[in-house]
């Protein structure tokens, strides 16, 4: 199915999405339009244009593909599924994620992964292209956030990364002098090849043409909560 | 009327620009259309625009636009300022009559130069001659609001949509080098006709997007200078700490920011020696006018804009370009109504000023 979202209102263009049974569906057009394939299952769905904020927010098991930018908490409270964006993606990126993937070609915003979680088998992943804002994985809970800073002269990540973090994993393609972090998470450089983050980095590298022997000889720092050293009177003294 | 904080409303805003960095000039349809995509930011309690170099027959008088709740108060102010001003025009600023705009005051421009010998007794120079005016009105002249007073500039708002506001002044007719926009969705204070964005000062004009937790704050220290805050929404604080900064203390638009948004002392600290000095300077000095809590603002001035976010950029905003135009906005959507070839867009940090003047501040 085509649907051309030109001057169509995210109820109408969800509701004509959600009625529709063809499991291939492109929208063309993208202007804004918030909420685009919320809950969506098992449908592969294209979007060209700039899809509004809460793109793919619940999903729960499509394959969502963007062609252009995406704007703020994509994959808002995720639960399954794989979503693909060919640009780059806004604030709050994996907002409260719980599972599936988020694969970003380029740069992410301020507080990508914030408060992402995992239990059992369902953990998500972030894996990030480009560069990041500040707030990286902000109170992460659980699941996997990747950042590769392959876009120009920025730093990888801006300020106070891993905030708050008490669960989950945080691998940044650097070397651990490059990166300020708060005393209770714990950082050590690693090799990637043979560890568990190695076919994240391949699926990127086919998704959006990148050479992977190159990105897997990078040497990567990999972030996870000292546990420690927990937090503790944080805010009161009790 | 009951002041900000005495009310409440428990409820995000939109905001864009444009501006020609060549002085080129552009009616009010783009940035019209802007708006549309962010509809559901706005709750239609509130709508406005700013635009610059618009009057160029009258490029010399201040344009004040007026507010009045009846004639009553038109009568008291046009007194006022005929005790103040040269009225060199005074008229009914045109209109479109349409359903989604209803319950309007009366809405008056006047292009006014301020009469010397008044002037020369009061000893002030003319822009501060000419806040202080808007500041009596505004505070003393029930009814009466001057929510405009720059010259060769005009910020036109109301109660309603953004777009449909746009509509209802005939902003299509109007072309101007630089435009601002504001969709309202007032958390904390009524939706009211002078409530909305854009608040104005001289040529400043500020939308807002955000709340100001520090507003009390900054606000018992800028009333010490004169401003009074009476107009129900705290995006106003904004535009009279701007004026302080930039027209009486003299500081520029980035050290403007870095006491608006000032970054926290461990960012300060890490700082090479020079910068990590000013940055504390400017903290220390100017304490009580660092603006907390979430926001994303475009402050516009003749010539110029300068858009900046909170420091932990708690609201989202975007910026493109394409050809001679700079255009900033909530959502990359706006700017793509406006602009569908723009190809940059970037995120600029958290608050990192990004600002704009015409022909490189030679305008």
């Amino acid at each position: 199915m085509k649907i051309d979202a030109t001057d169509v209102g995210f109820e109408r263009l969800n509701a004509q999405l959600r009625a529709s049974n063809d499991k291939e569906c492109e929208i063309t057009g993208c202007l804004g339009q918030r909420f685009i394939a919320a809950g969506e299952k098992d449908a592969h769905i294209i979007l060209k244009g700039t899809p509004g904020n809460a793109l793919a927010a619940y999903l729960n098991g499509a394959t969502i593909e963007v062609f252009g930018n995406a704007q703020d908490a994509v994959g808002d409270t995720m639960n399954a599924g794989c979503v693909v964006i060919h640009g780059n993606i806004g604030d709050a990126a994996g907002y409260a994620m719980r599972g599936g993937t988020i694969y970003v070609k380029g740069n992410a915003g301020y507080r990508a992964g914030i408060h992402m979680k995992e239990y059992r088998d369902k953990v998500p992943r972030l894996v990030i292209g480009g560069t990041v804002g500040s707030f990286l994985g902000e109170y992460q809970a659980g699941g996997i956030i990747i950042v590769l800073g392959l876009t120009g002269d920025k730093q990888i990540v801006g300020n106070f990364p891993c905030t708050g973090m008490h669960g989950g994993k945080v691998l940044l393609r650097t070397g651990l002098k490059n990166i300020v972090l708060p005393k209770n998470v714990h950082a050590r450089e690693i090799k990637v090849k043979g560890s568990e983050f190695e076919e994240s980095i391949k699926t990127f590298c086919v998704l959006f043409g990148y050479n992977n022997e190159e990105l897997l000889d990078s040497g990567y720092t990999l972030i996870t909560p000292d546990t420690s050293n927990p937090y503790k009177q944080m805010y009161v003294q009790n | 009327m009951l002041k900000e904080g005495e009310v409440r409303i428990p409820s995000g805003c939109a905001i864009a620009a444009v501006i020609s960095k060549e002085g080129k000039r552009m009616t009010g349809e783009a940035i019209i259309n802007s708006m549309k995509p962010m509809h559901d930011r706005s709750n239609g309690l509130g709508g406005g625009f700013a635009a610059y170099g618009i009057y160029p027959e009258y490029c010399e008088q201040y344009a004040l636009h007026v507010f009045f709740d009846d004639k009553i108060s038109r009568n008291e102010c046009e007194i006022y300022f005929k005790d103040m001003f040269e009225v060199v025009n005074a008229e009914i600023i045109p209109t479109r009559t349409m359903p989604e705009i209803t319950d309007e005051p009366l809405i008056y421009r006047y292009f006014v130069s301020p009469l010397q010998s008044v002037l020369r007794s009061m000893q002030l120079d003319e822009k501060e001659y000419v806040v202080r005016a808007v500041t009596h009105v505004n505070t003393y002249i029930k009814g009466a609001y001057v929510f405009s007073s720059g010259k060769n500039m005009g910020a036109f708002k109301a109660v309603g949509f953004p777009e449909d506001v746009g509509r209802f002044y005939k902003l299509d007719e109007y072309e101007a080098y630089s435009w601002t926009a504001h969709g309202r969705y007032p958390t904390n204070t009524p939706g009211w006709w002078g409530g909305a964005h854009p608040f104005g000062l001289l040529d400043y004009t500020v939308v807002h997007n955000g709340e100001i937790s520090s507003y009390d704050a900054n606000r018992r220290f800028i009333e010490m200078f004169g401003y009074r805050c009476n107009l129900q929404t705290d995006t106003e604080v904004i535009t009279y700490i701007a004026d302080y900064l930039i027209r009486r203390q003299g500081l520029t638009l980035e050290e403007t920011a870095s006491v608006i948004a000032a970054p926290f002392w461990s960012t300060i600290e890490r700082k090479p020696k020079s910068e990590r000095e000013k940055l504390t300077y400017l903290r220390t000095v100017f304490s009580s006018l660092l603006v907390t809590g979430p926001f994303s603002i475009v402050l516009a001035f003749d010539g110029g804009l300068m858009a900046l976010n909170d420091r932990l950029k708690l609201r989202s905003m975007v910026v493109g370009e394409y050809e001679d135009k700079v255009y900033i906005a909530s959502e990359e959507a706006a700017i793509r109504a406006m602009e569908p070839n723009v190809n940059n867009v970037y995120a600029p940090m958290g608050g990192e000023p990004v600002i704009v003047k015409v022909k490189g501040g030679q305008f």
